[in-house]
């Protein structure tokens, strides 16, 4: 009996296969156009500088890579945040959430372009390699990678430049400090988080020179329940200004159930969520960033190789939140005048000379970090409590 | 009252009817989910079928979803037909890759050609043994062998994780918890497009059911499954049969894990099992322990989440919401399985009795 019956479930099987085959026919035309097609298009078709091809509002359809779920706040949220707003202006858009930093990656990737995406944006650091594993198999197919280093002809990397805004929200906790111990958690001590963490405590020390800033990791992107135990251990320790560059508000509403005072990291609306505690914010507006690089790819100026697509305070696609009533007074002031000083240059805030955690001078007087040097930072300012890794 | 009376026995129709009515039943109450959150249920289905089969590089990574859930379905296979019930695939898989990978940092690329089936040597030793510490328990201390196995999935996971993050991390990847690739040699070579882990995957399908149905062994662990005192009557040495079903099981799924390596992710990763370890004992089980109808039932299996996977981009559907159709298609299916095995009744016991030719309870 169990023999028939699986013959009946293989039948059953083949049956459905059979079924769906006259299906597959768009499809394959569908797929032929994204990997080959753009080689034998009309001669009119304005290609990029890349050698890409250029492609109309219509034609675009931008597949988005997210590895946490979008949620309501944090760094996936402020990337969604772009995907709607490439939606208004009338392009066609497709994600995918949840995506880990595995092989997974690369399939989300072949999946999103098989639905017809000829724009892939892939937002975490560890989705790279694998985007430059499908990079290579569709050369015809715009990759863009954030907070990462690799670039290819077709893939380009970017990134907005947090740091900056973290520099000024340093600058809030710094003045607001009573113990003088200032708390950061974040997530791995990759260059993108001791880039905040240093920008941080130069922004802190340089209103409070004796402050300090203790790092705790959470090797999550996304784990609520340990973001919250780390600012917890943080104020524990003393600390009574909790900053985070993670994806949730749980840090800062330890901070906040502890009568402390709390800077957000990535997603607007902090404000809201803990009124009593929240000092000001540093926010992406990765619309901005999205809507220009569209744009690019419609005029066909679009290029990997200018550099890496570092976007700053300049260009809006960081900010700082509003300066809350919880600021000590003079706040606003100070950080306007640094805000200032970033955007027209007078303030470089990595300019030497500055030393490391342990007492080595890493940036000698006179000088400043690269973008390059920036990329691979692994070491902390002095001020900072905590190790790299 | 209500009881539950096992079947005497059911035909093939009645069987039949009763899981394509489950579904249904499956179908239409998802259905009712996805009308609550105004989606169209029947072109859900569709998108899920199209989404797995619709096209050549869709039946592609539906086979690759199915690859490791048929070996690790037809090692737990031989564990249940000798009633040692092994929840511990996803650990065993893990140890597989652990194994696999320690042999990469053993000898990096030196062994050429041979990389790889000494990587499946490594992976089936480190996940036989995995499964055999549990074996040994049970038979001198009595100890549960579903406790032990399931808690060494933590234990195997979390070695990952401790690799992973620290004392295999790789010192180049900036700082990110990262285990360096593994290097070509160590990568499974691929033949119509899928890695050769289908071929291998095959060749146990073939392997396993000679030794089940037509080998010594086999004979040997389905009696001492039926009844421990049975074998042990018959003079069969019952210690040996048990720890080669724990062998046999444990090294298949570790070969699972590094064919998933190897094949699929190129490095060692805490994400790498994925639950999949625990989906097998779900296959293995559906399939009812044989070989060839394991087939079918990973296949339909990695429809299910292939399909779900497709969906959540193609309809917009959360990747809960995807998740919670597959559950409940899967609960709907394992209901049925339950009632093609047992029947409710509202008699009293000495009808349902009288009723029957034979009467367990």
């Amino acid at each position: 009996m169990k023999r028939i019956l699986i013959i009946v479930m293989v039948t059953l099987l083949m049956v459905s296969l059979m079924a769906c085959a006259p299906v597959e026919k768009p499809e394959t035309s569908n797929t032929s156009n994204t990997e080959s097609g753009d080689t034998k298009t009309d001669s009119n078709d304005k290609k990029t500088v890349s050698g890409l091809k250029a492609f109309t509002k219509d034609e675009l359809k931008v597949g988005f890579i997210y590895s946490s779920p979008i949620g309501s706040e944090g760094y996936i949220y402020v990337h969604n945040l772009g995907r709607l707003a490439l939606e208004e202006m009338g392009i066609k858009t497709l994600y995918l959430e949840n995506i880990p930093e595995t092989s997974e990656c690369e399939k989300a990737a072949r999946d999103l372009i098989q639905q017809g995406c000829n724009v892939i944006y892939a937002v975490s650091f560890g989705h790279m390699e694998y985007i430059a594993n499908v990079a290579d198999e569709y050369p015809d197919v715009y990759f863009n990678h954030c907070t990462g280093y690799i670039t290819k002809n077709n893939m380009s990397t970017y990134m907005g430049k947090i740091y900056q805004a973290q520099y000024l929200a340093g600058i809030a906790a710094g003045m607001r400090t009573a113990t003088g111990k200032i708390g950061f958690v974040t997530t791995f001590p990759i260059p993108e988080c001791v880039r905040q963490v240093n920008a941080y405590t130069l922004g802190a020390r340089s209103v409070n020179p004796t402050a300090t800033v203790e790092v705790k990791w959470t090797s999550s992107w996304y784990d609520p329940a340990t973001e919250k135990t780390a600012a917890t251990e943080l104020l524990n320790g003393g600390c009574d200004v909790i900053a985070a560059y993670c994806d949730t508000m749980n840090p800062q509403m330890a901070a906040a159930e502890r009568g402390a005072w709390a800077t957000g990291g990535t997603s607007p609306g902090g404000e809201a969520v803990v009124p009593n505690a929240f000092l000001t914010s540093a926010i992406f507006d990765y619309a901005t960033f999205y809507k220009q690089d569209i744009q690019e790819i419609m005029d066909g100026t679009w290029s990997s190789t200018g550099g890496f697509k570092w976007r700053g305070l300049d260009e809006h696609v960081v900010k700082l939140e509003g300066i809350s009533k919880n600021c000590a007074p003079g706040t606003k002031e100070a950080v306007d005048a640094a805000e200032k000083g970033i955007i027209d240059g007078s303030l470089d805030i990595w300019k030497g000379e500055l030393k490391d955690n342990t007492g080595v001078v890493k940036v000698k007087s006179g000088e400043t970090l690269t973008d390059e040097q920036l990329l691979a930072l692994d070491w902390f300012v002095e001020g900072v409590i905590g190790k790299v890794g | 009252m209500l009881r539950v009376v096992r079947r005497a026995s059911m035909s093939l129709g009645k069987r039949a009817f009763l899981r394509i009515a489950s579904i249904l039943f499956a179908l239409l109450l998802t259905g009712f989910i996805l009308s609550i959150l105004k989606y169209n249920s029947l072109q859900v289905y569709g998108e899920m079928v199209f989404g797995a089969v619709g096209s050549s590089y869709r039946i592609q990574e539906t086979i690759n979803k199915m690859i490791p859930l048929l070996i690790m379905g037809l090692g737990l296979s031989v564990c249940y037909r000798a009633q040692f019930m092994n929840i511990g695939a996803e650990g065993q898989f893990c140890m597989g890759v652990i194994g696999a990978t320690y042999l990469i940092r053993l000898s990096g690329t030196s062994l050429g050609a041979m990389t790889i089936p000494v990587m499946m040597l490594f992976a089936v030793v480190f996940g036989g043994l995995w499964c055999l510490l549990p074996a040994f328990l049970k038979r001198f201390y009595g100890v549960s062998e579903t406790l032990v196995t399931l808690m060494m999935n933590y234990i195997a996971l979390k070695l990952v994780s401790y690799l992973q993050y620290s004392a295999w991390k790789d010192p180049k990847a900036y700082g990110f918890p990262k285990i360096a690739n593994y290097p070509d040699e160590a990568l499974l070579p691929k033949v119509f497009g899928i890695h050769i882990g289908w071929i291998i995957a095959i060749s146990f399908v073939i392997i396993i059911y000679i030794l089940l149905f037509r080998s010594k062994l086999g004979y040997e662990i389905s009696v001492m499954g039926d009844n421990f005192e049975t074998a042990r009557y018959a003079g069969m040495k019952t210690t040996k049969i048990l720890f080669s079903a724990a062998l046999i099981g444990g090294g298949l799924c570790g070969l699972a894990g590094m064919i998933q390596a190897s094949g699929i992710e190129k490095t060692m990763n805490d994400q790498i099992s994925s639950g999949m370890g625990y989906t097998a004992i779900i296959v293995a089980y559906m399939s009812r322990l044989n070989p060839l109808a394991l087939m079918v039932g990973s296949f339909l299996f990695a429809v299910l989440l292939q399909g779900g996977e497709y969906i959540q981009s193609s309809m917009r559907i959360s990747s809960d919401i995807a998740e919670i159709l597959q559950g409940m298609i899967l609960l709907s299916i394992l209901s049925s399985e339950f009632f093609t095995e047992y029947r409710v009744s509202t008699r009293k016991k000495a009808d349902i009795c009288s009723s029957h030719k034979t009467c367990s309870y």
